[in-house]
C-alpha cells in the first residue's frame, strides 16, 4: 500500500509517542514536473557545448586584487591576437569591469542572436563580454532588480548565473582561447572551478611584494587541489623598465614572485615589467603589444602567447574543437 | 522539491504557474490519484532565490535565451546593448505576426531586454501555433512563462 511506503509507517497522521519516518528525497520516484535538476543539468550542458569549440580556456586569477590580472588579461589576448590567434575574453569581475575598456571594445551594441550573443570585436580583433558593455552608467554600481531584502542570500547565486551565462550564452565562433579574468577572492576562482573544472591552464599573476606572495600561495594550493594544471605564475611589475634606456629597476623590496616559485615548484611563464606606457595604452584601448611590440613589457607577453599557443600545440589528437579540425 | 500527498504517497504534479504580484510567484501542484490541489506560494525573496539560479518552477515552456538571466534581472540595463540579428534565410521560421497593440505594448518594453522577450513571445506563439500575438497572448504567456515586469 503506499502509504505505507510515503511515511514507513502506515500512519496518514502522527498519534501520540509515534513518528513519522519519510523517505529520502531521492528514495521518491517520480518529479514533480518543475524537472529543477533536469535544468540545471541543461545549463550546465549548454556551457560545455559552448567551451567544447573552443581551443583552451585559460583563467587569469591571483586572489589578490591590485596586482594586474585585468591588464595582463588585455595584452594576452592582444598578444595572441596579433599572433594570428582568435581570441575571446570574459571580464569576470562583474561588480568591477574593466576588460571591455582595456580591449577598446566601445560601445558598439552586442549582436543578438538565437543561438547566442556576440561581442563587437575590441583591440585585435578580440570578442570581449563585460559588464560594462551592458550597463547604461558607467559609474553605476551592479545592481539587480530584487526586492530589496536579504541581498546576501542570493546575489551570489546570481553572480554564478551571470558568469555562466557569459561563458555559455556568446557566440565564441570556435576561439582558440577563450581567457576568464577572475576578480579578487580565493571563493571567486571556486565558482568559476565550479563551471568549468576542466580549465585548459590557470595562471596566477603576483607581484614581488610579500604581501602577493602570501596571498596567491593560497590560491595556488587551492587550484592544485581542485587538479587544475597547469597552473603558472605571472610575475608582474618586476621591477621599472626604464622607456629610455630599456634597463629594469626593482620596485618592491625583496623577490615574492620567485620565492613563491622555488617554495612550491609553480613556474613562472612571465616576468612583466612596471611601463607607464602599459596603463597608457590599455586606458587608450590599445594594449601595448599592438603598437609597441619592441618594449620589454610587450616582449614579456609575447613570450607568455607563446605558452599558451604550445598548450593549443600540445592538444592530444582528437581534443581539437570540430569546427577547426579541417583546418 | 517534491510535494507528497500524504494521504495517496503519490508526488504532487505541477500544474501552474502564476505572478500575482509583488514579488510573489505562485505554483499549483496536484495529486493525480485523489485531485487535492495544493499552491505554494514563495516570498519575494524566495522568488528571487530561484530566478537567481536561471531556473524555472514548474519547467521551461520555451527554450533558455542567450544572457537570460543577466538581461532579466541587471538593473540599469543599457537601452542600446543589443541590436536584434537576422536568423539566415534557410532556417528561418514560419513567421509570427503582431497585432499593432502588440508592437504598441512591445515598444514599452525597455530596450535592453526588447529583443529577448520578444523573442520568448514568438516563440511561445509559434509553438502553440498562434499565427498572431496580441495583448491577449502576451498576458496569457506571461503568466505562464513566469515573465514577471515583461
Amino acid at each position: 500500500m503506499g502509504r505505507a511506503r510515503g511515511t514507513g509507517d502506515g500512519a496518514s497522521s502522527p498519534g501520540a509517542g509515534r513518528v513519522r519516518r519519510f523517505r529520502t528525497y531521492a528514495e521518491v520516484e517520480h518529479g514533480t514536473g518543475s524537472a529543477l535538476l533536469e535544468q540545471v543539468t541543461e545549463q550546465r550542458a549548454r556551457l560545455a557545448r559552448r567551451l567544447a569549440g573552443v581551443g583552451a580556456t585559460v583563467a587569469v586569477a591571483s586572489g589578490k586584487g591590485g596586482v594586474g590580472k585585468s591588464l595582463v588579461t588585455a595584452n594576452l589576448a592582444a598578444a595572441l591576437a596579433s599572433r594570428g590567434r582568435r581570441v575571446g575574453a570574459v571580464d569576470a569581475d562583474l561588480n568591477g569591469p574593466s576588460l571591455a575598456r582595456m580591449l577598446g571594445a566601445g560601445t558598439a551594441p552586442l549582436e543578438d542572436r538565437e543561438t547566442g550573443v556576440v561581442p563587437p570585436p575590441g583591440a585585435g580583433g578580440v570578442r570581449v563580454i563585460s559588464m560594462e558593455l551592458l550597463q547604461e552608467r558607467e559609474d553605476a554600481p551592479l545592481r539587480w532588480r530584487d526586492p530589496g531584502t536579504d541581498t546576501f542570500l542570493w546575489q551570489s547565486s546570481m553572480e554564478a548565473t551571470v558568469l555562466r551565462e557569459f561563458l555559455a550564452d556568446v557566440d565564441w565562433g570556435d576561439a582558440d582561447v577563450l581567457l576568464v579574468d577572475v576578480p579578487p577572492g580565493t571563493d571567486k576562482i571556486t565558482r568559476l572551478l565550479e563551471l568549468v573544472p576542466d580549465l585548459s591552464a590557470m595562471l596566477l599573476v603576483t607581484t614581488p611584494a610579500e604581501i602577493s606572495r602570501a596571498v596567491v600561495a593560497r590560491s595556488l594550493r587551492l587550484v592544485r587541489d581542485a587538479g587544475v594544471s597547469p597552473v603558472a605564475l605571472v610575475a608582474n611589475m618586476t621591477g621599472y623598465a626604464c622607456p629610455s634606456c630599456n634597463r629594469r629597476h626593482p620596485l618592491f623590496p625583496g623577490d615574492g614572485a620567485r620565492e613563491l616559485a622555488r617554495a612550491t615548484g609553480c613556474p613562472i611563464w612571465a616576468e612583466i615589467p612596471f611601463d607607464p606606457r602599459l596603463g597608457e595604452a590599455t586606458e587608450r584601448g590599445r594594449p601595448l603589444v599592438l603598437d609597441r611590440p619592441d618594449a620589454p613589457a610587450a616582449a614579456a607577453f609575447a613570450g607568455l602567447a607563446g605558452r599558451i599557443e604550445a598548450l593549443l600545440d600540445s592538444r592530444p589528437a582528437g581534443t581539437v574543437p570540430a569546427g577547426r579540425a579541417a583546418q | 522539491m517534491k510535494f507528497l500527498c500524504i494521504g495517496c504517497d503519490e508526488v504532487m504534479g505541477f500544474v501552474e504557474r502564476q505572478l500575482p504580484g509583488d514579488g510573489t510567484l505562485a505554483a499549483v501542484f496536484s495529486c493525480k490519484t485523489c485531485g487535492r490541489e495544493m499552491a505554494m506560494l514563495t516570498n519575494p525573496m524566495e522568488t528571487q532565490l530561484v530566478s537567481s539560479m536561471g531556473v524555472k518552477i514548474g519547467g521551461r515552456e520555451v527554450r533558455a535565451q542567450p544572457l537570460e538571466a543577466t538581461r532579466s534581472g541587471l538593473e540599469g540595463g543599457r537601452r542600446e546593448a543589443f541590436r536584434e540579428a537576422e536568423p539566415p534565410a534557410r532556417r528561418r521560421p514560419p513567421p509570427v505576426e503582431w497585432s499593432p497593440e502588440a508592437v504598441e505594448r512591445l515598444g514599452r518594453v525597455p530596450g535592453f531586454v526588447r529583443g529577448m522577450v520578444k523573442r520568448i513571445y514568438t516563440d511561445y506563439a509559434r509553438e502553440r501555433e498562434i499565427r498572431t500575438l496580441t495583448p491577449e497572448v502576451m498576458d496569457t504567456a506571461r503568466a505562464e512563462l513566469g515573465l514577471e515586469g515583461m
